[in-house]
């Protein structure tokens, strides 16, 4: 599959997107100026970017708690982002939500979800209802390693398999559920391995090659519009941040992962990755990824300043929304 | 007019809301087959496309429902028995309630769901709960427990159309029960209480099955000129707290009827707000009639001891009118 130029820069500006917006809610979340927890996927862009780069606009997705990535990908507003994580009433979710739960129907992202695997039911049931209404869209999934363990995870596979949805089920393996190492609490080594018991492709992929996640999504992206079914994609990846923003504070001394096995990912960073990847083939100039970056740069800077900037929600507007 | 079941009352509701929407569908466990016949004939009418056999995978098929909901279509997603929502407390409580509040209202939250509920002989406690007590604490859901035809089909048909995640709560002992319905495209609002016979000395507020019961009571007590006012709030949520006040103004007595659990149930929910509002009506406690509180037991006799019936109604009003 030979990528257009377009379409290679679309997915390393939606990496650059993912790793500076994550690394400023780092940074804000750290000087106490956001309020809650805060989860962020630096290490983990790849899988975001390289799936919803292979998805249409009408599209849906399906996040997690460590959702800003999958958002971002699916072309979600820095500014309104930022303003919900902040509380302000600007936000996505006019401060209802947070960190967890950004939701923008426009651009069929169904949301962010706080509870492990939650997702998994809903995005099988938006495949269903592009069924009821006779549409093509397919849905793809976003999950964690932990969230296969849950039974929604087996029920969704099954139900999904059954009806021939059209879904996407995004596995991203990144060894840990929250302080929890995968292989202790998993009775197999790779998650695709399950798509097996549901009759279903399910394969592995190198969650940190953008490139190859793109290629995976697409076809599997295709076969469900076709009518075919779901596939299981595990994206192998890391979280180079800790589970929860500040967990030093509370963990102590309590290590669970060694320096040298973050070091060792780093080392295969999905950004650095794709810059070699553009020097290599010389499709890209390094001055075209330095325009990306300091466009992003802008970009960023303007989302936290409408932020900061943005009305805090007023006592009053408690009791709007619950019911239509 | 000809009368109609209960049962025939939902499958009429579905029939009429399926032909109008067609991004209606139903799912759940053997609703193709329909084992309580509420769902019978759809599948021939609708298709297999609408009408919707799940696996018993309540966490999946109930969540399945919400996204379904939240990507434009309105589910009608039935859960057999009542009690079988505790494998899908996360869909319902978390996701289907809370989507919309969460999402800055931007979720849309269409879902009705049905389910069987109470105890109907025999079915010992995992199939004969009143459940909806449980779901009266969690914001964002609706709750309607008909109690009767009617109601029924007329309730459903605005639970269907409601945008809201609606529970209809269906009692087991009423599938049979026959009743005339209105012609034509029956519509019940929901948050409105039906009085379903004036009186003067005693409101007794009765829900669901326990309307049929307390109606008995009434008919009897007449005889010895007391006089008892039956209200049935067709839905917990929203709650029809004006009639149901107005009722024991003029009464000056309450009692709420539920074959649900005394501690922390509708009955519980419903006697605060009378004792909270309507105080200075009041010529004595409101007193609650409910089941026992222990998990509803298998054997008969257990059983009837475990439910609140028409005597212990009636005990309860004698007690307020000192007779």
């Amino acid at each position: 599959m030979d990528l257009g130029k377009d379409l290679l820069l679309d997915m390393y500006h939606t990496m650059t997107r993912i790793r500076l917006f994550e690394a400023k809610v780092r940074d804000l979340a750290m000087a106490s100026e956001i309020p809650g927890f805060v989860h962020v996927s630096i290490g983990e862009e790849a899988s975001a970017a390289g799936v919803c780069a292979a998805m249409r606009k009408t599209d849906r997705i399906t996040s997690t708690h460590r959702g800003h990535g999958h958002l971002i990908a699916k072309g979600g507003k820095l500014a309104q982002m930022m303003a919900e994580i902040f509380g302000k009433r600007t936000g996505y979710c006019k401060g209802k939500g947070g960190s967890m739960h950004i939701v923008d129907f426009s651009l069929g992202i169904l949301g962010a979800n706080g509870i492990v695997g939650a997702g998994l039911p809903i995005a099988t049931g938006s495949a269903l209802a592009s069924v009821i209404n006779g549409r093509d869209d397919v849905t793809a999934c976003f999950f964690g390693d932990g969230a296969s363990n849950e039974g929604t995870f087996h029920e969704s596979l099954n139900l999904a398999a059954v009806w021939k949805l059209p879904v996407v089920y995004v596995c991203e393996n990144n060894g840990f559920g929250e302080f929890t190492p995968m292989q202790t609490v998993t009775s197999v080594k790779d998650i695709a391995v399950r798509a097996q018991a549901y009759a279903i492709p399910g394969y592995i992929v190198d969650g940190n090659d953008v490139l190859e996640v793109y290629r995976y999504a697409s076809e599997a992206i295709a076969r469900a519009r076709a009518g075919e079914g779901p596939t299981l994609l595990e994206c192998k990846t890391y979280r180079w941040e800790g589970h929860v923003v500040g967990e030093q504070a509370f963990l102590g001394t309590g290590a669970y992962r060694s320096e040298q096995e973050i070091a060792e990912w780093k080392a295969r960073c999905p950004l650095i990755r794709f810059q070699k990847f553009a020097a290599e083939s010389g499709k890209i100039s390094a001055s075209e990824l330095k325009k990306i970056e300091d466009e992003t740069e802008a970009e960023l800077e303007a989302a936290v300043k409408f932020a900061r900037e943005s009305p805090l929600p007023d006592p009053s507007e408690v009791t709007d929304d619950v019911y239509l | 007019m000809a009368m109609t079941t209960f049962v025939q009352a939902i499958n009429q509701a579905l029939f009429e809301e399926m032909e109008r929407d067609p991004l209606t569908f139903v799912m759940g466990e053997d609703v193709v087959l329909s084992a309580f016949g509420a769902t019978k004939g759809l599948v021939d009418t609708f298709g297999l496309k609408r009408v919707r056999n799940t696996p018993i995978a309540e966490a999946g098929f109930v969540g399945a429902a919400v996204g379904a909901a939240m990507a434009g279509t309105r589910p009608i997603c039935e859960v057999e028995f009542a009690s079988f929502f505790y494998c899908a407390f996360d869909q319902v409580c978390n996701q289907a309630a809370k989507l919309r509040y969460m999402s800055g209202g931007q979720a849309r939250m269409p879902i009705t769901f049905r389910c069987v509920f109470g105890a109907m002989g025999g079915a010992a406690a995992q199939h004969s709960e009143t459940v909806y007590a449980q779901f009266l604490s969690v914001p964002g859901l609706k709750i309607v427990v008909p109690s009767g035809p009617a109601d029924m089909k007329g309730l459903l048909k605005s639970a269907i159309r409601d945008d809201n995640p609606v529970i209809v709560f269906e009692h087991g002992r009423l599938g049979r029960m026959r009743e005339e319905i209105p012609a034509g495209d029956y519509l019940v609002p929901l948050g409105k209480a039906a009085i379903k016979r004036p009186g003067e000395n005693v409101t007794v507020v009765a829900i669901g099955a326990m309307v049929g019961k307390a109606l008995k009571v009434a008919d009897k007590l007449a005889q010895e000129n007391i006089s008892l006012e039956v209200i049935d709030p067709r839905t917990l949520m929203p709650l029809d707290e004006e009639t149901i006040l107005s009722s024991v103004e003029k009464t000056n007595r309450a009692v709420v009827a539920d074959e649900g659990h005394l501690r922390g149930g509708a009955a519980a929910d419903i006697a605060s707000i009378i004792g909270e509002k309507g105080f200075d009506y009041l010529d004595g406690p409101v007193k609650r009639v409910t089941s026992l509180d222990v998990p509803i037991p298998f054997s008969p006799p257990l059983e009837k001891a475990a439910i609140a019936d028409e005597a212990r109604i009636e005990a309860a009003v004698r007690e307020l009118m000192g007779r």
